[in-house]
């Protein structure tokens, strides 16, 4: 029962590895090192979200200024990235729009995923007629086309913030649910829940405590490529004017107020936008694709 | 039950072989220095635990080893006088299958599930055997027949899932026969067997190669199925031969401490054997090393009784210890009395 | 004489065969077809037989986590059968269940100090500080060590975590531990030192042990008892060296006669039986073995035989022996 070696083996072999396994830092530079991609997608990301976080600190004209003399300035010294055709700075709206579009992706992300992880978690648990049911609703939730929904909820509701969030979170669900269903199948049967059972544990406990810890792995993963394309979808959806409404900036607004008429005149007023846009939704899948081969278990020794 | 009686003649002769793998966590030795040979019609076990390296050595014969990030990185296995390791590819593929088969644990996973039973034996056939297709059929029928199969015109049509195991495995050993190859390498064939039907497929086996003068390497953790079928035993450890005997031998007089410890720790049926049963069972203490981290002297050193500081020290040789009976041991001698009294 | 900590009389357990759009029943698996045995306090039933049988099934339904379809289960003299799931609930402290599998039988996300100490907090016995003293004490008795308990499943090797999944069997102090095949998947020497953990701990706390398995030495060597069953029902059910040493039942001679003995000195005549096991949806009429049994008579296939008392606590179920005392309720 020498499980002192096997403990010290375990260290051991991570320290073999080039791991530092007793600092923090250590452990995020050996991980850095493994998974260099994804250790570039985390950096882009974290500066777009340090971008947004401190906007005001980091920009020096209001977003919302106009000043027609300024109109249609090439990036410069005044104007780093120039300026549109209101005379707004474009470097400014850009920052603040990171802040729009990080807050909408995020924050439909997260509804998605969290009222999937309930849906599918309930319906992959309790089978039966719940899951049937479960399973027709997501069925319909993804037939929605995304911009009709978006659509009719602006004309209904009025385009606001909320109302994007909601409109995009919802194709997440069901996508999300789906994952969760699969696994919470697959872990229903194993014999810890069983053993759970035994003990005499509600479902619900045994739910919450056993198999939701076990489907999250993968949920991680799923949530970061769904942020990159919530993220995609908001500037769609903007670039339609279904989105975020005036005058908030926003990315996608940025594009398809300036894309037709000014791209061969002032082209600074497309590239940076989608610049942006194309960086965060890049720097998202590197990260999830990172954190998928991190989180394999076959891929640890 | 005996086993079949053989002819003396070697047919192939193993030495040195070394089989590493490459992983981030180090050099895993799987198979470190193993040397022995196999006597035409001969029964060899290779026993031992999960890790010790038998099927390791078994997919290195047949050169199955996936490269990367595994490597037969020594060693020769001379098969009729043709080194298997430095054949290439092309000709290791007519070898396999033809003059050495190999039948595994899991019959259900071994088998593709869409093609016919027959069709799977009639591969094989049409692989290493140039024969009108009329003469494939008659043998694939005649193959069932061979291994006890009922109504085995019936049963070449049939799919995997519509047999049970102890079939499945039945037709498993009929793919590996039906070229007739000299040596057929078991990798643990009953143990997901139910025990009757293990005692089928044992009786089965030991009749085949009678009938056909294949020689078997057998390899397994169940001892109670070497005694039964082997005539000489091969202990295997931390991917290094510990023991070699002949099987009355390993069982009588065990040369190793590993080898002792097995054998007093398995239960068996005392009711049977006539043995006084132990109120409780020789623990061999601790665990099989990690492949990857062996210490230096003897592997099994950190959990046997004898232990000293010439066996943390020194890997002890590979040495004769009585007629036809090696071991690798500096306490050989300690270890006196028998077994099974 | 005190009552047996448990006494199951014709349990069965059938799955259901649906077939078509309308999902009609058009057969059943009868998987446990109406058996009965009891186990004592401080003792073992070994529970025997190849796949198919339903061993696995009947402990299952024993511990109700499978729902049986008729019969009637007593722990300590209470009637739990059909209990619902609440009422169920003080009744699981009694009786514990230990896989065969160490690897999935643990929570990888959880450590094992966790996991351990979950149904002492399941059932509110234990509070925080007094939780943590008695885990490291169920650690000790499995033979781990306390500072373990910080560590997750896949640090462990299979032996330790099948300590680790008897250390949870335990923290309930429960009355009688259910083990399916609890050492079958551990290698050889492994199975030795948790072979005897479970027979000392037995020892000490007076554990009662219903122990499947399908390795019948390690059933002779760890059982005072033993049930044998074909085809969802016992056919064989006596005292461990009477059953082992003069078997009656056709079944249980083939099954002893089959198994090898690790000793090349000894040789004996094998019987082989024909054939393969029948399928449990379409058992044969009479007495399920007559299919393969080398004594059938006509009367094996018309008439189910019924366990009878051969000897005090000996019993079996087959026309070739007559007579005997009462029949089993």
């Amino acid at each position: 029962m020498a499980t002192d070696a096997e403990n010290a083996d375990h260290s051991a072999r991570l320290a073999k590895a080039g791991a530092h396994v007793d600092s923090k830092l250590g452990e995020l530079v050996f991980l850095a090192k493994r998974y260099p991609l994804g250790a570039i997608g985390a950096l882009i990301v974290a500066v777009f979200v340090f971008a947004a976080l401190f906007a005001e600190l980091i920009t020096i004209h209001d977003p919302l200024d106009t000043d027609a003399e300024l109109s249609l300035t090439a990036p410069g010294a005044e104007h780093w990235l120039g300026a549109d055709n209101f005379g707004r700075d474009v470097y400014s709206r850009i920052v603040f729009g990171a802040r729009i579009s990080l807050a909408v992706g995020l924050g439909s992300t997260l509804l998605g995923c969290l009222l999937g992880v309930v849906l599918g978690l309930v319906s992959g648990y309790m089978s039966g007629w719940v899951d049937l049911v479960v399973q027709r609703v997501s069925d319909i939730m993804q037939a929605l086309p995304l911009l009709v929904l978006a659509l009719v909820m602006a004309a209904a509701l009025g385009p606001s913030l909320e109302n994007t969030i909601i409109a995009i979170a919802i194709p997440i669900i069901p996508h999300v649910a789906r994952v969760i269903r699969a696994n919470t199948l697959a872990l229903r049967e194993q014999p810890f829940v069983e053993a759970a059972r035994a003990v005499g544990m509600s479902d619900f406990r045994i739910a919450v405590r056993h198999v939701l810890p076990n489907t999250l792995a993968p949920l991680i993963v799923l949530g970061t490529a769904q942020l990159g394309s919530a993220i995609l979808t908001e500037a769609s959806l903007s670039f339609l004017g279904l989105g975020i409404p005036e005058p908030f900036p926003s990315w996608g607004r940025m594009l398809s107020e300036s894309a037709a008429e000014y791209v061969r005149t002032a082209p600074w007023l497309v590239i940076f936008p989608g610049l942006a846009i194309s960086l965060v939704v890049f720097g998202t899948n590197l990260m999830g694709d990172a954190l998928r081969d991190l989180l394999d278990p076959r891929q640890r020794t | 039950m005996s086993a079949a009686p053989t002819t003396g003649e070697t047919i192939l002769d193993v030495a040195g072989l070394k089989t590493y793998f490459y992983t981030r966590a180090g050099i895993v030795r799987a198979v470190e220095d193993l040397s022995f040979t196999l006597k035409r019609g001969e029964t060899l076990a290779i026993v031992g635990e999960s890790g010790c390296g038998k099927s390791m050595t078994a997919l290195s014969l047949m050169r199955l080893i996936p490269e990367p990030p595994g490597r037969i990185a020594a060693g020769s296995v001379v098969l009729e006088g043709r080194d298997l390791l430095k054949l290439d590819e092309e000709s290791m593929r007519q070898v396999r299958g033809n003059e050495i088969s190999m039948i595994f644990q899991e019959p259900m996973t071994s088998l593709n599930p869409v093609l016919t039973v027959g069709n799977q034996i009639g591969e094989t056939l049409r692989l290493h055997q140039r024969l009108p297709e009329a003469q494939i059929k008659a043998r694939t029928i005649e193959m069932l027949r061979l291994v006890g199969i009922p109504e085995p015109e019936q049963r070449a049509r049939e799919y995997p899932h519509q047999l049970s195991g102890g079939m499945r495995q039945r037709v498993m050993i009929a793919i590996a026969l039906a070229c007739n190859p000299k040596v057929l390498i078991a990798d643990e064939p009953t143990t997901a067997l139910d025990v009757t039907i293990q005692a089928q497929i044992i009786n089965l086996m030991i009749d085949l190669q009678r009938e056909l003068g294949t020689a078997l390497i057998l390899i397994t953790h169940d001892l109670g199925v070497v005694a039964e079928t082997a005539q000489r035993v091969i202990v295997m450890y931390a991917g290094r031969k510990v023991e070699q005997a002949s099987v009355e031998a390993i069982f009588d007089r065990p040369m190793h401490p590993y080898t002792r410890g097995l054998l007093d720790s398995v239960p068996h049926l005392t009711s049977i054997s006539g043995d006084e049963a132990p109120e409780h069972l020789n623990e061999i203490p601790g665990m099989v090393p990690a492949l990857s981290n062996l210490p230096q002297g003897c592997a099994f050193a950190p959990r046997c009784k004898f232990a000293d500081d010439q066996c943390t020290a020194q890997y002890p040789p590979f040495e004769r210890k009585g007629d036809g009976h090696w071991a690798a041991c500096w306490h050989s001698d300690r270890l006196g009395g028998d077994s099974n009294a | 004489m005190p009552d047996p900590v448990l006494e199951v009389t014709d349990l069965k357990k059938h799955y259901p065969i649906k077939k078509g759009l309308l999902r009609r029943t058009v057969g059943n698996v009868y998987a446990v077809d109406g058996i009965t045995f009891s186990v004592a306090e401080g003792e073992t039933l070994g529970l025997v037989g190849e796949s198919g049988c339903g061993k696995s099934t009947a402990a299952r339904a024993v511990m109700r986590l499978v729902e049986p379809t008729s019969g009637s289960i007593k722990l300590e003299g209470q009637e739990i059968a059909h209990l619902g799931k609440k009422e169920m609930r003080p009744f699981r402290r009694q009786m514990q269940i230990v896989f065969q599998d160490p690897f999935a039988s643990l929570d990888p996300r959880m450590t094992v100090g966790d996991i351990v100490g979950e149904p002492l907090q399941v059932h509110g016995i234990a509070r925080a500080s007094e939780l943590a003293d008695r885990v490291a004490g169920l650690f000790t008795q499995v033979g781990l060590r306390a500072e373990q308990m910080k560590l997750f499943p896949h640090q462990f090797s299979g032996g330790q975590r099948q300590r680790i999944c008897i250390a949870r069997a335990l923290a309930l102090n429960p009355k009688l531990i259910v083990g399916d095949e609890p050492v079958s998947a551990l290698d050889v020497s492994i199975q030795a030192q948790v072979i005897n953990l479970l027979v000392d701990l037995q020892q000490e706390k007076k554990l009662s042990y219903l122990f499947i398995a399908h390795d019948l030495a390690v059933v002779e060597h760890i059982s005072h008892r033993v049930a044998v069953m074909y085809l969802g029902k016992i056919v064989e059910y006596a005292d461990k060296k009477t059953l082992f040493s003069h078997p009656l039942h056709p079944y249980t001679e083939a099954l002893l006669s089959a198994v090898p003995i690790p000793n090349p000195k000894i040789k004996r005549k094998k019987q082989i039986l024909v054939g393969d096991v029948p399928s449990p949806v379409n058992p044969p009429p009479g007495c399920s073995f007559h299919t393969r049994c080398p004594h059938a008579m006509p009367r094996c296939r018309s008439e189910v035989p019924q366990l009878q008392e051969m000897s005090t606590g000996n019993w079996v179920a087959c026309h070739l022996h007559q007579g005997g005392k009462a029949v089993a309720a």
